[in-house]
């Protein structure tokens, strides 16, 4: 991050519009604005179109003589076979409720990251092809031709948005500009347009089963070592096993938990909590990924990426499948699965072995969230809690875009924090649930080479940390999923210095009481711990 | 494609000089990468790079940082198993700048 400009000058939105009209606009590509486009390596193993090496700062972008005709075709047959695009072409009334909604719009300030208009930029094709008024009027009736530079407008806009759907939830008609993306990304990916962060992690995804590229002994070392930590903080060992058959259930999470920091911590409280539980479970080397990044790729490509945690499960022959702290997992298993490839009928519906709770939220997809799981073990009373471990923080909640607006889930994780911890602390209504503001690094484009982007898109939510911060002295944001506890670290010591990051676990793994644990004095990230005080018994701040 | 000359030889390198090929990597290259971020490579650099290698070479892939700082730590003693004599050894940080220097490719996916 070493050429970044100055918080106070990225801060300084310029919001003005551009005296041009926006078609008249031209698509620049400066440094830490764009991703890197996708490579020949793994664009060659997923086996996509056009595999070469080319750089989107580039004029000539090498594309195929046909490039024209195959997206058109494509958009044509999309239009027939998804009829929530054809509705959302045509429906939007420039009423502008969207138009501030958008993260990268707030910290860009360029119009073409409204939702109205980034959904504009595929509606005007649209208008050309499929419109009479705009097969005969052309501009006047905003219709335009699909040309190279159209292309790399697409290119930019659609990967300056992270498909987190908060602009749907202000549209009276519920257009959802986050498919729009989808699709126009889909697309682009028919001519070998996309960027790498997307192909190189569905590629090794592919090959080895995780974003990470970790091969089995890798993953085996990690969690070892992981488990000396856990035995060197709580004098508790941990055996974990992996590819274990007859099992009763197998355990998915994102790779990073496996290897990354701060997932690492999230990952030493999961296996706290099966160990305190005595539950039955399994690891795979194999199905050892939860993130899908097919889902920004194409139906296919997720479809392909979803299917072997469930190749897994029916090899392992478990009951049913529990699910870690990921963010776009669970939209593809919540909302895409049962379309995509149907029930898991060979799998049993999911009941909790240590509660008997029937979770019926899972009855098709058969696959739990950990944070559900975790809720319905409190309620019940089967997990020793010490609240006091987790007084050195003073926690706020951040909605992951796909766990919340994706799946519903707002209730668990602050169930959860409020009887793991004493401090916890709301971020502003109008920030949070539903309304939640996006990290700003989703739908792959957490890298590197897009961080002074990432930064500005990150700019909506990072202020409302640090309005909690200033107010209540929050020094810890926790998150239900890997991009953001991978995107968060960056963003919030560039904002609001001084707020770590953690997943929910992380805090459950602080709090459980294990048997025959020693006297513990540092949390699971070796941070000391305060002394607890005289009465735990406090509540929750809210 | 992005190349780096060193010693009248030309070496395929991605967007941020990370070599394309593993094979290209040799003691020379490296301290030649590491120049040009303004480090001189010494002893406390190699043992880290080092490391790196041999584990990279065991696990095609390169280690997470805890597991990096207890392999220090124990080497060299706990003073040194830790992020702060890492960073200070590679001020950009160990995963990215000393994986770069011992020749590795940067990591993918959420992280």
């Amino acid at each position: 991050m070493a050429n970044l400009p100055k918080s106070e000058e990225l801060s300084r939105v310029n919001y003005e519009m551009p005296k041009k009209v926006w078609s008249k606009v031209e698509t620049t590509f400066e440094p830490g604005t764009y991703c890197y486009g996708e490579k020949a390596g793994p664009v060659g193993i997923l086996g996509l179109p056009n595999p070469r090496e080319w750089d989107p700062a580039d004029p000539d972008w090498k594309l195929v003589p046909d490039w024209k005709e195959t997206m058109n075709k494509s958009f044509k047959t999309r239009l027939e076979r998804f009829r929530s695009l054809k509705v959302f072409m045509d429906i939007c009334v420039r009423c502008g409720a969207c138009a501030d909604k958008c993260h990268f719009y707030i910290g860009t300030g360029d119009p073409k990251n409204m939702p109205v208009l980034r959904a504009e930029l595929m509606r005007s094709v649209y208008r050309k092809q499929n419109t009479a008024s705009g097969k005969l009027l052309g501009k006047i009736a905003g219709a335009r031709e699909m040309t190279e530079d159209v292309l790399k407008e697409w290119y930019k806009y659609f990967y300056q948005c992270t498909e987190c759907r908060r602009c749907s939830i202000f549209c009276p008609y519920g257009i959802d500009t986050a498919e729009i993306t989808m699709q126009a990304r889909e697309l682009m990916h028919e001519v070998g347009v996309g960027i790498n962060w997307v192909v190189g992690p569905a590629s090794n995804s592919f090959m080895t089963g995780n974003h990470l590229g970790l091969k089995p002994h890798a993953i085996v070392n990690s969690v070892e070592s992981l488990l000396e930590d856990i035995k060197s903080i709580t004098g508790v060992t941990v055996n974990p096993t992996f590819n274990r058959k007859g099992a009763e259930i197998l355990f998915i999470t994102p790779s990073a938990d496996f290897f990354a920091e701060p997932g690492i911590y999230t990952m030493m409280g999961y296996l706290l909590l099966f160990e305190h539980i005595g539950l039955d479970y399994t690891l795979s080397t194999y199905a050892s990924e939860g993130g899908n990044f097919g889902l920004f790729t194409s139906h296919e490509m997720m479809k392909r990426l979803n299917s072997k945690m469930y190749a897994e499960a029916e090899r392992l022959k478990v009951k049913w499948l529990l699910g870690g702290e990921c963010g776009h997992m669970w939209r593809v298993v919540h909302q895409y699965m049962s379309t995509m490839t149907g029930p898991a009928s060979f799998l049993e519906k999911p009941v909790s072995p240590i509660t008997g709770t029937k979770f019926s939220f899972a009855d098709s997809t058969k696959f739990v969230h950990i944070a559900e799981f975790t809720a319905d073990l409190i309620r019940n009373n089967k997990i020793k809690l010490d609240k006091s471990r987790n007084d050195h923080r003073k926690i706020t909640f951040h909605d992951s875009c796909n766990i919340s607006r994706g799946m519903g889930m707002f209730e668990e994780p602050r169930y959860i924090i409020k009887n793991v911890a004493n401090h916890f602390f709301e971020m502003p209504e109008e920030t949070i649930r539903e309304k939640t503001f996006c990290c700003g690094s989703g739908s792959g484009l957490n890298t590197n080479e897009f961080m002074e982007t990432r930064l500005k898109g990150g700019f909506a939510r990072a202020s409302a940390v640090k309005h909690v911060q200033e107010t209540h002295g929050v020094n810890l944001l926790t998150a239900m999923c890997a991009i953001d506890r991978a995107a968060f670290p960056s963003l919030l010591n560039y904002w609001t210095p001084g707020v770590d990051t953690s997943g929910l676990m992380e805090l459950v793994g602080n709090a459980l009481v294990m048997d025959g644990e020693k006297k513990r004095t540092v949390d699971l990230r070796d941070n000391d711990l305060l002394l607890p005080p005289e009465n735990s018994s406090e509540g929750s701040h809210v | 494609m992005a190349t780096l000359e060193f010693n009248g030889k030309s070496y395929e390198v991605d967007e941020e000089g990370y070599l394309t090929n593993l094979d290209d990597w040799s003691h020379d290259l490296g301290e030649f990468i590491a120049k040009n971020e303004k480090i001189n490579l010494t002893e406390a650099h190699w043992e880290v790079i080092n490391f790196l290698r041999e584990y990279y070479d065991e696990y095609q892939i390169a280690p997470m940082i805890r597991v990096l700082t207890k392999a220090i730590g124990k080497k060299l003693g706990e003073e040194k198993g830790n992020n702060k004599y890492l960073y200070e050894l590679f001020p950009e940080g160990p995963a990215k700048q000393a994986c770069k220097f011992a020749g590795l490719p940067k990591p993918t996916g959420c992280v």
